[in-house]
């Protein structure tokens, strides 16, 4: 049967664009509990794991047989195992257990543990324990930089622009292999004109991706993917070994690192067996530990959009990066995945986790356009930016981000793109023309650029890899090149990692290279009133949104409009005694401070339609100032008052207007046009014509304030309460009323 | 099979008095032992950096096991160590080693034989996990044959 029209409707909806999947725990289509989970169970035996979540260690896979023996603290085993489950969960949310006493017990539970614990928790709860257990006490965020086209002077400006905005980690990736390198050193070179200390990562093959580490061309990995059932791990040609071996390679070469995994990847490949989500995930975790790994990158990931396919998906995601938290590792939390049509359930995803703040909200925030991400889009893009400046600054929250001024972007775009050219033909790697760089400058995308030589990118590319260049041959042609601020900057950089202090948990460098980690910054949240408070400065910088208007703003956009010699004053307004005569009672700013209405109309404008209705209708009109009151309903009274027929039109310059009659109460109008952003000139004229059958005892056509579907207050009420201050500051209860003549 | 299971993660040694943590360029040397100090825009310039002197030292890493451990990850500090050890060895080397032990590359006994020239070059608890490696392999079926 056709469905009726409400529900077609409804199917229109673009969430309806998305796939929801019946909850399956043979195929793993379970998010935080499948009947085939083990019970937790851990059997030590001479400081040996003879048991592990029901499983005997003769029958140990891999990843059993690597958490048995290096990834469990046997001392506390006993203790964190006997805890009931729901006794651990509160204390996950108790302020006064301590951070270091959950990673004490965490360090000996088990995954089967850790999982039936954070299933526990709903929503709220969640975001407390992440509130808490988060490792670096300042909250971060990483970016992805990529562009279809491997572009090199515009991934040097994104890169600028990401760091601009506060990204402390930058990923790119390549659609094109053999680009790598190039894309590489545009990053490096983007990110260090606009901010210091912004570590670098290009997400390709480990062999490559540990080059271009080894020479000092990107400064992070997280491509290291776990997974939660040895098939579906072997098939990922690794093992634990292997990673654990990659994870000491990656550190000996001074590289931080982190590793990869999350839920649904398993479920895509088919190799669930029959587990759930988190319990699978809760096995990656309780490796990672295992390997040394100082942090996860986790919450889907990938498989985002299979977590959130089915039932409680979402706290799933998010439990995967409390779990990270517990095992005192960095979280990267994902939200790196575009895992909905619908804007409100991605940001549904996403918000709980910018609330709770993490060491990185994002495991990589497109902060290019989506179509530029080579990652595919994320979850939020460049297309969100603005709109997460929104959310951190009415939440009052730190996401990692701050505004930055129209005109500082397009200067550190200059600055990253000039720098990048210049180092590219020093290098005899590419010449770039004026005009490709003006582009790269103003391309708000990929599609922007024109045409581009995409195999000069790849000779250029072909030319660091082959000739071996290094940071040091960055360093020399920025300083030869009239970038001494960069090189400096990159060699300041260079001497900052060779420490190591940022191989330590969830670490970053701030903007003046200072490391802040779990050694350095720890999170010592212990209830409201603790943790992590920004700075007056921080505060400011979340707060100060670049669409922000005081009343001095609107005051310098009316004043734009003005047209001071349209009105003529003609000194104090009579009585009238004309019955014809019908007064046009206009706000105290009027021909002064206000001009234009909040539709875009003129104020001489909207006032010549109501002459015009009132001519129509063989009235005439007079206009008069009041300067007593900001409030319509007495500016009406008193026009009509005035008025040689008893009716008067009342208007502010926002552009509310009223019909009044001088025997009513102040309130009481006859016609009330209150929806100012959206009368037209055809309404004015309406209530012109209105006002005069009034006037004239006639029937008036009642006139129909139009229709709207859009925010008409999110957009206009902080206007009206400049426009009204504006008002408010012109009124002079000393002045009566003056006559103004329209030229 | 039975094979002795390496010890997996060194004990913690009583942990020494916290060290400060060097401001960056002054006392920590790159790899070839080269202050830190001494990698400056100029001498770039000059020609006098080369790739070993912008490399993580060993005892750098060392410092920072120790400091991984005192914040509640002895994990971690093994990594380091692990880390530490391979410095020594070039990049071909660590990339070849890496290879060997990813699933179905290396026979349990050529493992055996990876581990064993590990120990005598110095590298014991990246011999370790090699070894390890080997055990688990051949019992899971993850080795070459």
């Amino acid at each position: 049967m056709n469905p009726v029209g409400r529900i077609r409707f409804m199917d229109q909806q673009r969430v309806n664009l998305d796939g929801f999947a019946a909850e399956d725990p043979d195929l793993g289509l379970a998010a935080l509990r499948s009947p085939h989970d083990p019970e937790p169970s851990l059997v030590v035996t001479d400081g040996r794991v003879t048991e592990l979540d029901g499983t005997p260690e003769a029958a140990f896979d891999s990843i059993d047989t690597y958490i048995a023996r290096h990834g469990l603290d046997p001392a506390v085993a006993a203790e964190v195992m006997a805890l009931p489950e729901v006794g651990f969960a509160r204390m996950l949310v108790d302020p006064a257990v301590p951070r270091a006493e959950i990673i004490r017990l965490s360090a000996g539970a088990t995954p089967a543990k850790l999982a039936r614990v954070l299933a526990q928790l709903r929503p709220p709860e969640l975001g407390m324990a992440m509130t808490k257990l988060r490792a670096r006490r300042t909250p971060s965020n990483q970016a992805h930089v990529t562009n279809r086209l491997d572009d090199p002077l515009l991934l040097a400006a994104d890169s600028a622009t990401a760091a601009a905005f506060g990204f402390r980690e930058i990923e790119t990736t390549v659609p094109v292999l053999g680009d790598a390198p190039s894309n590489a050193v545009a990053c490096l070179i983007g990110a260090v004109a606009a901010a210091q200390g912004v570590l670098i990562q290009c997400s390709v093959e480990e062999a490559l991706e540990l080059e271009l580490g080894m020479r000092g061309l990107t400064s992070y990995a997280e491509t290291v993917s776990l997974y939660g059932t040895e098939q579906v791990f072997t098939d990922g040609d690794d093992t634990p070994w292997s990673k654990a071996f990659l994870s000491s390679a990656y550190a000996s070469r001074g590289m931080k690192m982190r590793v990869s995994s999350g839920a649904g990847a398993e479920v895509l490949m088919a190799g669930a067996e029959r587990k759930s989500m988190l319990y699978l995930e809760a096995r990656c975790v309780a490796l990672a530990r295992a390997i040394g790994a100082q942090g996860v990158q986790n919450g889907g990931i990938d498989g985002a959009s299979v977590a959130a396919a089915v039932p409680g998906g979402l706290r799933e995601l998010m439990a995967e990066n409390v779990m990270v938290m517990m095992r005192n590792l960095e979280s990267c939390s994902g939200n790196d995945a575009l895992m909905s049509e619908s804007d409100m359930r991605r940001t549904s995803r996403t918000l709980p986790i910018v609330l709770a703040g993490s060491d990185f909200v994002f495991s990589g925030f497109g902060s290019i356009q989506r179509y530029d991400n080579m990652f595919g889009p994320s979850n939020f893009n460049a297309e969100d930016i603005d709109d997460f400046l929104a959310m951190q600054r009415d939440w009052g929250i730190d996401g990692g981000l701050r505004t930055v001024t129209p005109d500082r972007i397009g200067e550190l775009r200059r600055e990253a793109a000039q720098a990048c050219r210049a180092v590219y033909g020093y290098l005899g790697l590419a010449d770039f023309t004026d005009e490709q760089v003006e582009r790269a400058i103003d391309a708000a995308g990929s599609k922007d650029l024109g045409e581009t030589d995409t195999l000069a990118v790849l000779s250029a590319a072909h030319a660091i890899r082959q000739r071996g260049l290094t940071v040091v041959d960055i360093v020399t042609a920025l300083d030869e090149c009239g970038f001494p601020e960069l090189a400096e900057r990159t060699v300041e950089f260079v001497q900052a990692r060779l420490t190591g202090d940022y191989l330590q948990t969830s670490a970053i460098f701030d903007e003046q290279l200072n490391v802040l980690s779990l050694v350095t910054d720890p999170n010592d949240y212990a209830g409201p009133g603790t943790g992590y408070e920004p700075t007056p400065d921080r505060q400011r910088e979340i707060d100060e949104i670049r669409q922000a208007r005081g009343v001095e703003d609107l005051r310098e956009s009316q004043a734009r409009f003005a047209a001071p010699a349209l009105f003529t004053a003609k000194g104090p307004a009579r009585p009238g005694t004309d019955p014809r005569d019908v007064v046009i009672g206009v706000s105290p700013a009027v021909g002064r401070d206000v001009w234009r209405c909040l539709s875009g109309l003129a104020v001489a404008e909207v006032l010549r339609e109501i002459l015009a209705g009132l001519e129509e209708e063989g009235c005439a009109g007079r206009i008069v100032r009041f300067n007593d009151t900001v409030d319509l309903g007495r500016i009406g009274l008193a026009a009509a008052r005035l008025s040689g027929s008893g009716i008067g039109v009342g208007l502010q310059g926002k552009g509310t207007a009223l019909i009044h009659r001088r025997d009513l109460a102040p309130l009481a109008n006859l016609e009330l046009y209150s929806v100012a952003p959206t009368i037209t000139p055809e309404l004015y004229r309406l209530l012109g014509a209105n006002a005069a059958r009034h006037a004239k005892g006639a029937t008036p056509d009642p006139a129909r304030n139009p229709y709207s579907d859009e925010a008409i207050e999110a957009r206009y009420h902080t206007t009206v309460i400049a426009l009204m201050e504006l008002e408010r500051r012109r009124v002079d209860p000393a002045t009566g009323p003056e006559e103004l003549v329209l030229s | 099979m039975t094979l002795p299971v390496p010890e997996p993660v060194p004990e913690p040694e009583p942990v020494p008095e916290p060290e400060s943590v060097p401001e960056p360029g002054t006392g920590v040397r790159g790899l070839s032992g080269k202050p830190v100090s001494e990698l400056t825009v100029d001498a770039m310039l000059a020609g006098e950096v080369d790739a070993a002197d912008l490399r993580i030292h060993p005892d750098t890493l060392e410092r920072q096991a120790v400091v991984a451990e005192r914040h509640g990850n002895p994990q971690l500090a093994g990594n380091l160590r692990r880390a530490a050890e391979l410095t020594a060895l070039p990049d071909e080397e660590v990339l070849a080693i890496y290879e060997a032990l990813r699933p179905g590359r290396t026979t349990p006994d050529g493992l055996r034989e990876l581990a064993a020239s590990l120990t005598g070059r110095g590298l014991p608890l990246c011999a370790a996990l090699v070894a390890e490696a080997a055990e688990v392999y051949a019992r899971r079926g993850l080795a070459g044959r």
